[in-house]
């Protein structure tokens, strides 16, 4: 693919400000790391990043858990999660820009509404999908409701919740770079959105180079740690596919 | 006194189309302390309901339960029900170890002693160089074993058993009966046994009732004189087993279908 790039542009010349030499993104690309310029950027995207995903990891589970196991909070909130939740997140960058100003506050904001609903989704069916017999062996067993949730609820229901947390995850970096473009002057989105209105190409395209790698190596990150802690999981679906 | 007394127990449950279906009609029965009772009766009639709510997960509809002479309200310390879906109530992301492990965590055995007692447990339930395996990689019969010894480490009084073997092959079954008798004569453990096999329920009891259709109540209190330990083969072989499986069948089999 990036031989194709090249040579395309090596072939259209006319467009060359539009699509430089991959070599040249490249070497903008090694240049901006090198001078702490786009690192700052970089940290401060990373920095809105975590806080809002984590935010949302442990709302999303905790009011996942929660719908999940009592029927009537479910009965009673069903409808609103139902109606917030189609709406694309995007939408609600205007509204929080003018609750929240165009700070930090509004960009982790965002990202934890956005990101909230997959994990919340998939926990509420998680806990529903827990088999009586496993909560009843808890309660033969003299557990008291708080430690069911620990020992029992969550552990049968985390197979869900990483699914809610991987799919989470893309979109949360999603929305910090969106709503970095649309507000601020930090972090990659801006950035990248700042260079194209510059007319410096190279430094976009290594902008969005950098955003690509950045989701990339969190995936890998996310990957790594699903495979350790839920190795159990892993074993008993290789095993049920042969 | 019984270590387990009930009176005139009674459930009914609404069911999704709002009409009420009595499953118990009224049933009272004592076991004494270390004996192993059996309840049989067709498919259908009640026998989960009545040991669920024996143990206290299901509250009654009428009658009441007592356990050493104190009325039930809720799961009671002594009693430890065991599923027959023991795929279903393992906990699969626990090691054969973790699981028998939570037997002695859930009656607050520290750390450090609880693994070497689920060692020992493990052992006697023949599951030794397995510690270290989840559940879905052993066989149904080693999963209930493993089910068992979690239920042991719980040190029950008394031990309830939802048709522990029906999902088994024939042969784990029966090595599985000779474990269970085993591991009951050397820890005088009570066991309440359910069961649709008559032969299974005259080969591990001391005493059986046998249950109606629901709604079901007892038929016929059976005692089971065969001499202890009993043997896969002579106990079988023996005139009377036979006699004895016969006569309960004719008492429990539709006589409509028959």
């Amino acid at each position: 693919m990036l031989l194709l790039w090249e040579l395309g542009g090596r072939a259209v010349t006319e467009y060359r400000l539009f699509l430089p030499s991959i070599i040249e993104v490249m070497g903008a690309g090694v240049q901006l790391l090198f001078s702490g310029d786009v690192a700052r950027h970089f940290l401060v995207t990373l920095e809105r990043f975590l806080t809002g995903y984590l935010i949302a990891a442990a709302l999303g589970a905790s009011l996942g858990v929660a719908l999940g196991y009592f029927r009537l909070l479910h009965d009673l909130l069903g409808t609103v999660v139902e109606l917030l939740r189609p709406m694309p997140s995007v939408a609600i960058i205007p509204v929080a820009i003018l609750m929240l100003g165009i700070g930090d506050a509004m960009i982790v904001a965002v990202t934890v509404y956005a990101s909230v609903w997959p994990i919340l989704i998939n926990t509420v069916d998680g806990v529903r999908h827990i088999e009586g017999a496993l909560v009843d062996t808890g309660r033969t067993f003299g557990l008291n409701r708080r430690r069911i949730l620990w020992q029992i609820i969550l552990p049968a229901a985390s197979p869900y919740i990483v699914t809610g947390l991987r799919i989470a995850l893309s979109i949360a970096l999603i929305l910090v770079t969106t709503a970095e473009m649309v507000a601020g002057s930090k972090g990659l989105g801006f950035f990248i959105l700042d260079q194209e209105r510059s007319m410096n190409s190279s430094n976009m395209y290594a902008g969005v180079l950098i955003v690509a790698v950045l989701g990339y190596a969190l995936n890998r990150l996310f990957v790594a740690i699903e495979a350790r802690v839920m190795r159990w999981q892993h074993g008993m679906l290789n095993r049920e596919a042969v | 006194m019984p270590i387990l007394e009930v009176q005139g127990l009674s459930k009914s449950y609404r069911q999704a189309g709002g009409e009420v279906t009595l499953a118990i009609g009224s049933i009272s029965c004592r076991v004494e302390r270390s004996e192993f009772v059996s309840f049989v009766g067709p498919s259908g009639c009640g026998k989960t309901t009545l040991l669920m709510t024996i143990a206290g997960l299901l509250s009654p509809s009428a009658g009441r339960i007592l356990v050493n002479g104190q009325e039930v309200d809720g799961p009671p310390r002594g009693l430890v029900l065991l599923f027959q879906e023991y795929n279903k109530s393992l906990f699969a992301w626990r090691t054969v170890l973790g699981n028998v492990r939570f037997g002695l965590e859930a009656r607050g055995v520290h750390a450090a002693e609880a693994a070497e007692r689920a060692r020992a447990l493990i052992e006697l339930v023949g599951l030794a160089g397995f510690e270290r395996h989840y559940p879905w990689e052993l066989s149904g019969g080693m999963q209930q074993r493993v089910a068992i010894a979690r239920a042991l480490a719980y040190e029950p009084e008394v031990l309830l058993m939802d048709e522990p073997f029906g999902s088994l092959d024939a042969l784990t079954r029966l090595e599985l009966e000779d474990t269970l008798l085993r591991l009951w004569a050397e820890l005088k453990t009570t066991i309440i046994f359910i069961t649709h096999d008559i032969e299974e329920a005259i080969y591990l009891s001391d005493r059986i009732w046998l249950l109606s259709r629901r709604p079901s109540e007892i038929v016929e209190e059976l005692p089971i004189d065969f001499p202890r330990p009993r043997h896969q083969v002579a106990t079988r072989a023996d005139a009377g087993f036979m006699a004895l499986r016969n006569t309960i069948y004719r008492r429990i089999s539709n006589p409509v279908a028959s």
